[in-house]
C-alpha cells in the first residue's frame, strides 16, 4: 500500500514544485494538492482539490482519501498575487493551520505531518545571540505580522504533537528561501533597483536555495533514513552568511541608507504603494540580521544542503539580471586603472 | 600623578625590584619585547586571497620602486574584491580581510606610537584551540578591548584573532554595531561565547562590564565584581583554558572625575563621564591621554580536568572566578609597582 500525501499551498511556486517532486518518490501512491485558488503552474499527475483550509471541509478531504502524510506549506508572509490582503494571509496562516491540525487529529490515518515554518520565529533584536539554535528563546517576541503568525502556528503544532503522539511531526524553520523563481518578500526586496538599507547596520543574512528547500521537505515527508530522525524542529539554512552590503555588491545594486526611524515610514510608503511588502519584521531583519545553527539539520535530519548561502544567492542573482552597478563592470574599471598605472610607470613593469 | 594604592609583595625585596627596573629603560626594553610578527602566518584556509603574504600597510619594507608598486597593486586588488563583494565573513559577521588590512592598520598607530603598548606573556595564549582571555576593563571608552585585540593580532606567533565579547549597547548603536561585528566582536552572552569556544577561537571577555569601564578615577585598578562568573562555566563547558590578562594604562586615558546620571538616563547610557576635558572642550575632550600601557597575559588556568557536571557547581564557579580575579588584581598591583610613571 503506497502513501497518500496531501500538500497545502500548492498555488505557490514552491508548493507546486514540491508536488511535482514528491510524486516521483518511490512508495508514494497519490499526491493531493490543496489550495484556495487554482495554481497557474501544472502539478504533474497530482490531483488538485480546490479547498480552503480555513473551512472544515479539509477534514472530510483527509478522511475521504485516507491521507497518511500531510505537508503543510500554506504558511506565507505575503499574499499570493497583488490582490490579497495581509488579513487574508494571517487568517490562512493561523486559522488554516488550526483547522488543518484539527482535521489531522480526527483522522486516524494521518501518520506524518510536516510544517513549513520560518526562522522569523526567533525575531531579530540587538540583544539576541549571534547564532540561534532550535532551543533559543526569542528575546523580544514578535509583536505582529508574519513572525507572530509563525510563533502561533508553532504553538498549535506543539499542541497537536502532544495530543497525537503517534504522528511524526516535523517543523522546518526555513531561512529566507531564494532561487530563480522564489517569490519571498526578500526576493522582492533584492529585485528593487536601489536597495534601501538602515544606516549604520549591516545585517548578516542566510539563505536557502529553492532546490534545497524542496529536497529537505522531501526528506521530512518520507521515512527517515537509517541513523537519522525526521521528527522534531529543525533550522534549515545554507552554510555561511552574507552581509547585506556584500549581497548588494554581488548583486550590483546600489544601496540607499536611511535612518532607522525614516526607514519605517519609507517601508510603509512602499507597502501602501504595493511595490514591496516592507513589513516591520522585514525591517528588523534588515537591521539586525539573523543567523541560525544548522547542526541539527545535518546530524539528526541527515540533510546536507547542496547550495551554501553565497551560492544560493549567486544563483538568485543570475536569475535577476544585472543591476545598476554590475560587479563585472566595477572589476573591469579597477583593472583598467591598474593597467593605466602600469603603463604610466617608467620601468614598464606590470602590476600583476 | 599618584598611582593607586599599592599592596607590597613579599616575593622579592623592593631594592631588588628597583635594581632590576633601572637598567631597562622603557625604550630599549620595549624594543626587545616588541619583536614584530615573526613569520607570515598560516591563514585559516578557504580564502582565495590568502596567498598574498603582505598587506599594503604591514608589508615588509622593500627596496626601490618595486615596494610601492606592489602596494598599489595590492591596494587595487583589495579595492576590487571589496567593491564586488568578493570576500568572506564568518557566521558572526567577522570580516577578517577588512580587520587585517584596514582596521588593524588604523589602530596600530595608536597602539605603537600613542599608547606604546608593551605586551608580556603572549605565549600564554595557546597556539591553537580555544582559550578564554579574561581581562580587566577600564578607561570610560572601551579602547582597552581594541588594544587587546591589536596586541593578540600583532604579537601572537600564530597570529590568532581575538574575538571580543561586547555589551549589548554596542549592538544597539548604529555604525558601532556594524564595525564591531566586522571586527569579530559578538554579544557577551553564554550562547555566543560557547559557540566561539567550540569553534576553537580565542575569546576575550571583560567580566567587569560597565562596572569596570565606568568606575570613577579614584577607584582605578580596583577590580569590580566579575558579574555572576558566567564566563567560568562557559570555559568549563568548552574545556577551554582561562588566560587572565591585566591591562595597565587604560585607567588613565579618560580620568572619570564625575558621572552625570541625569544625562546618562536621558540617552539611555549606563554612565555619562565627566573628565577634565569632556564635555567641556567638546570633541577635543574625546582625545585620550597618551598613557603608557602594559598588557600582561598570565599563566593559563586549565579547565579540562573537571567533570562535565562541574559547570553547574556554584561553589567551584565562585572559587575559579575568585582565582582568576585575584590573579588579575595581583598582576595589576605588580605592574603598577614596576611602572615608573603614568606617561612613560
Amino acid at each position: 500500500m503506497g502513501k497518500v500525501v496531501l500538500v497545502t499551498g500548492v498555488a505557490r511556486q514552491l508548493g507546486g514544485r514540491f508536488v511535482r517532486r514528491v510524486q516521483r518518490e518511490p512508495g508514494v501512491d497519490r499526491v493531493i494538492g490543496v489550495d484556495a485558488v487554482p495554481p497557474e503552474h501544472h502539478l504533474g499527475g497530482a490531483e488538485f482539490v480546490r479547498a480552503d483550509i480555513r473551512q472544515p471541509t479539509i477534514a472530510r478531504l483527509l478522511a475521504e482519501h485516507c491521507v497518511d502524510t500531510v505537508v503543510h506549506m500554506d504558511v506565507n508572509g505575503t499574499p499570493l498575487g497583488k490582490r490579497g490582503s495581509r488579513t487574508m494571509v494571517k487568517e490562512t496562516n493561523v486559522i488554516g493551520t488550526m483547522q488543518l491540525l484539527g482535521a489531522c487529529q480526527k483522522t486516524p490515518s494521518v501518520k506524518r505531518l510536516v510544517v513549513k515554518s520560518s526562522t522569523t520565529v526567533y525575531g531579530s533584536a540587538p540583544r539576541d545571540p549571534a547564532i540561534f539554535t532550535e532551543t533559543t528563546p526569542p528575546k523580544s517576541l514578535p509583536s505582529g505580522g508574519f513572525a507572530k503568525d509563525v510563533v502561533e502556528i508553532e504553538g498549535y503544532v506543539r499542541g497537536f504533537a502532544r495530543r497525537r503522539p503517534d504522528v511524526a511531526v516535523c517543523v522546518l524553520r526555513f531561512a529566507n528561501i531564494l532561487g530563480p523563481c522564489a517569490d519571498s518578500p526578500l526576493a522582492q526586496y533584492f529585485s528593487l533597483p536601489v536597495l534601501p538599507t538602515v544606516l549604520g547596520f549591516d545585517p548578516r543574512l542566510q539563505f536557502v536555495h529553492e532546490d534545497d528547500a524542496i529536497e529537505v521537505l522531501r526528506i521530512a515527508a518520507g521515512e527517515p533514513a537509517r541513523g537519522t530522525l525526521n521528527s522534531g524542529t529543525f533550522n534549515i539554512a545554507g552554510d555561511g552568511v552574507l552581509l547585506l552590503s556584500q549581497a548588494a555588491r554581488r548583486l550590483g545594486r546600489p544601496t540607499l541608507p536611511f535612518f532607522l526611524p525614516t526607514v519605517t515610514w519609507f517601508g510603509s510608503a512602499l507597502r501602501s504603494a504595493r511595490v514591496l511588502d516592507f513589513s516591520p519584521e522585514q525591517i528588523r531583519l534588515l537591521t539586525h540580521g539573523r543567523v541560525v545553527e544548522t547542526r541539527q539539520m545535518r546530524e539528526t535530519l541527515g540533510f546536507h544542503p547542496r547550495y551554501t548561502t553565497p551560492e544560493a544567492f549567486a544563483d538568485f542573482a543570475r536569475s535577476r539580471g544585472a543591476g545598476l552597478l554590475p560587479p563585472e563592470t566595477l572589476a573591469r574599471t579597477v583593472d583598467r586603472i591598474a593597467d593605466r598605472i602600469a603603463v604610466a610607470l617608467p620601468a614598464g613593469r606590470g602590476l600583476k | 600623578m599618584a598611582d593607586a594604592k599599592v599592596i607590597p609583595f613579599g616575593e622579592e625585596p623592593r631594592t631588588k625590584r628597583r635594581g632590576r627596573r633601572s637598567p631597562a629603560p622603557g625604550r630599549t626594553k620595549r624594543a626587545a619585547s616588541l619583536t614584530p610578527v615573526p613569520a607570515p602566518r598560516p591563514e585559516s584556509g578557504g580564502r582565495p586571497e590568502s596567498e598574498e603574504p603582505a598587506t599594503p600597510v604591514e608589508g615588509p619594507p622593500q627596496e626601490g620602486g618595486g615596494g610601492w608598486e606592489r602596494k598599489v597593486a595590492h591596494g587595487l586588488n583589495f579595492l576590487r574584491r571589496r567593491i564586488t563583494g568578493d570576500y568572506e565573513v564568518d557566521d558572526f559577521g567577522f570580516d577578517k580581510e577588512l580587520t587585517d588590512q584596514v582596521v588593524m592598520s588604523a589602530l596600530r598607530p595608536f597602539y605603537e606610537k600613542y599608547f606604546r603598548v608593551e605586551v608580556r606573556g603572549i605565549e600564554n595564549i595557546p597556539e591553537k584551540g580555544a582559550a578564554l582571555v579574561v581581562a580587566n576593563h577600564s578607561g570610560t571608552l572601551p579602547v582597552d578591548g581594541l588594544m587587546l585585540q591589536v596586541a593578540v593580532h600583532d604579537h601572537h606567533p600564530a597570529g590568532r584573532d581575538l574575538r571580543m565579547l561586547a555589551a549589548d549597547l554596542v549592538f544597539m548603536l548604529p555604525g558601532i554595531n556594524e564595525i564591531s561585528r566586522k571586527l569579530g566582536h559578538t554579544l557577551a552572552c553564554a550562547e555566543d561565547a560557547q559557540q566561539l569556544l567550540e569553534r576553537g577561537e580565542v575569546v576575550g571577555v571583560m567580566p567587569e562590564g560597565f562596572k569596570g569601564i565606568g568606575k570613577p578615577f579614584s577607584e582605578r585598578y580596583k577590580l569590580q565584581r566579575f558579574g555572576r562568573g558566567g564566563f567560568v562555566s562557559t570555559a568549563l563547558r568548552a574545556g577551554a583554558p582561562i588566560v587572565p590578562c591585566s591591562i595597565v594604562g587604560a585607567e588613565e586615558i579618560y580620568p572619570m572625575l564625575g558621572n552625570s546620571r541625569t544625562v546618562a538616563r536621558l540617552f539611555g547610557f549606563p554612565y555619562f563621564p565627566l573628565t577634565p576635558t569632556w564635555p567641556w572642550l567638546g570633541p577635543l575632550g574625546l582625545v585620550p591621554l597618551p598613557t603608557k600601557w602594559t598588557i600582561q597575559f598570565g599563566e593559563p588556568i586549565p579547565t579540562d580536568g573537571y567533570p562535565a557536571e562541574a559547570a553547574d557547581d556554584p561553589m567551584l564557579m565562585f572559587n575559579l572566578t575568585d582565582q582568576v580575579r585575584e590573579t588579575i588584581q595581583h598582576t595589576l598591583y605588580k605592574l603598577l609597582v614596576q611602572r615608573r610613571s603614568v606617561f612613560f
